[in-house]
């Protein structure tokens, strides 16, 4: 029946496109349930950077510039209601050139940490047969496709489920952070926390501020991936209203999560075994959890940290897909992946080209490396965030265009944004100097590729699309 | 080989199934819609006919 009813549809002129169901609870999961696995495990590499305070402080210093994220995707999204993000934010504030950019610091970020979810689901798989008595270790490589193969088919078959999906399991590994936190804090539990202890002496700071700063690097592991709620754009059915609901919840469950994850690890591990993510705390709360001795709560982390990872590969599947079908539709890319399946609304061709290249990574190049891929193209996409937002308040001040939320202290939050970016490259610097210059090269080289060939291609006039008023000075 | 050698073969048998199922329907799709149909989705429709009715009222 739908299907005849979209063949018509198409006969009458009307267009294919993806389907407005979400609410602001899948905005909420989207963007939590990407993030939620740092949680997990990753952010510890900040204590093994600095120690247990550098993390705490790199926690909260990645929170405030996650934070300026979250209000500034808020507002400009608001107004801007088309799949795509940032990459289609850029189009209409800057210019095709940095949009192409942004497209693909969002795609590689997203695909990148798809793979090392993939990677990650992998390795607890091994450890869950390791635990259970299974001897010369397990081949990952069939659990590492099954994840990337039914969560891809998930997406394919459309968002609602794909995302009511997110929200059940990240509402679990929220849940079972909060549950083991009031487990083992002296607020409800036996108070088993050991913070006086663990923390004093050398190992308060043991590489002193310098060890800080190195430890802002995996501070932003805490909350990377908040700012895919904007892929939603084109699908929530409130655009004005959900989005910023649902961004703005997401951080502020973030900033709870990260701050219990760290209080509830760094009192129960000592630094050196918690800051070691490779030999050491590999899955920090499920370490912790098994420090507490009770069977139920490694049940309830080891779970949580399954869920987590997988509700990661899957909003990450989502974002990576909408920015590419958002570039195919504008001929940024050929226009082939601007294709609308026709019964599940979704941006099928664009979910299944990622398919191999997320399987090549994920089986084939070193976690660690995946991982920096990520953070760095992230990193490129929030310093282009407060350049976009203070363009966007010059050109269409608020008595142009009505916002569904206005961000305050304008221009605080972007100043802020842009000099916590500056403080997290130098920290990158510091331990991946290489990675980040010759990543800033490829995209160097494909702006060259896209400026010279590719903008030939693009319909100049049909890509600029929402019904706003002249910018101001134009 | 225990039961964790068997959810291996399980694990790539699931993931070859939903492979398969995405290219089956990938291939049906593609054969029966024109492109100018699959590729006819336009960035802010529902916003500019949003703004149309708002000024035709």
């Amino acid at each position: 029946m739908a299907h005849s009813e979209d063949v018509d549809h198409t006969a009458h002129g009307q267009s294919m496109g993806l389907l407005r169901v979400l609410g602001p609870a899948h905005v909420w999961a989207l963007g939590v349930g990407i993030v939620l696995v740092g949680e997990y495990m990753g952010w510890n590499f900040a204590v093994g950077k600095g120690g247990a305070y550098a993390a705490l402080i790199a926690c909260w210093f990645a929170g405030i510039l996650y934070s300026c994220v979250a209000m500034i995707d808020s507002e400009v999204t608001s107004t801007v209601a088309a799949a795509g993000g940032q990459y289609t934010q850029a189009k209409h504030i800057i210019g095709p050139l940095m949009a192409f950019n942004v497209g693909l610091y969002l795609v590689f970020a997203y695909t990148m940490l798809e793979a090392g979810n993939a990677i990650t689901l992998g390795f607890l798989v091994d450890t869950v047969a390791a635990m259970t008595g299974h001897e010369g270790g397990l081949d990952q490589r069939p659990f590492i496709v099954l994840a990337i193969m039914f969560l891809a088919w998930l997406n394919y078959r459309g968002v609602l489920a794909t995302l009511t999906f997110n929200l059940v399991i990240t509402a679990f590994a929220f849940t079972a952070i909060i549950v083991m936190f009031l487990a083992t804090s002296p607020l409800l539990g036996a108070g088993e926390m050991l913070h006086k202890d663990l923390m004093s002496g050398q190992a308060s700071l043991p590489y002193g501020w310098l060890g800080i700063l190195a430890a802002m690097h995996f501070g932003l592991w805490y909350y990377l991936g908040i700012e895919g709620t904007t892929q939603a754009a084109e699908e929530v059915r409130s655009p004005a209203r959900s989005l910023p609901f649902g961004t703005l919840a997401g951080i502020m469950t973030l900033l709870i999560a990260a701050t219990l994850t760290w209080y509830v690890c760094s009192g129960l591990l000592p630094w050196e075994y918690l800051g070691d993510g490779v030999n050491g705390a590999v899955a920090p709360l499920f370490s912790a959890a098994q420090i507490s001795g009770s069977n139920a709560l490694v049940w309830l982390l080891g779970i949580g940290t399954l869920f987590a990872t997988l509700a990661s590969a899957n909003g990450c599947i989502n974002d990576a897909s909408r920015a590419w079908f958002s570039m195919g539709r504008d001929h940024y890319l050929p226009a082939w992946f601007g294709a609308v399946h026709p019964v599940y609304r979704t941006p099928y061709r664009a979910i299944i080209f990622l398919v191999p290249i997320a399987l090549i990574f994920a089986l084939g190049a070193p976690l660690d490396q995946v991982i920096t891929f990520s953070i760095l193209s992230g990193l490129l996409g929030y310093t282009f965030m407060p350049i976009n937002m203070i363009m966007f308040r010059k050109k269409w001040p608020l008595d142009t265009i009505k916002r569904g939320y206005e961000h305050p202290l304008h221009p605080l939050p972007a100043i802020s944004l842009m000099a916590l970016c500056a403080v997290t490259y130098f920290a990158v610097f510091l331990g991946y100097g290489t990675q980040l210059i010759a990543m800033i090269g490829f995209y160097i080289v494909v702006s060259l590729w896209f400026h010279f060939w590719r903008y030939r291609f693009v319909k100049r006039a049909d890509q600029f699309t929402m019904p706003w008023p002249r910018p101001r000075g134009y | 080989m225990d039961t964790w050698n068997y959810i291996e073969y399980g694990a790539w048998g699931l993931s070859a199934l939903f492979g398969l199922l995405i290219v089956i329907d990938w291939i049906k799709i593609d054969t029966t819609y024109s492109e100018e149909a699959l590729t006819s989705s336009r960035e802010g429709e529902l916003e500019a006919m949003t703004e149309k009715h708002r000024l035709e009222g």
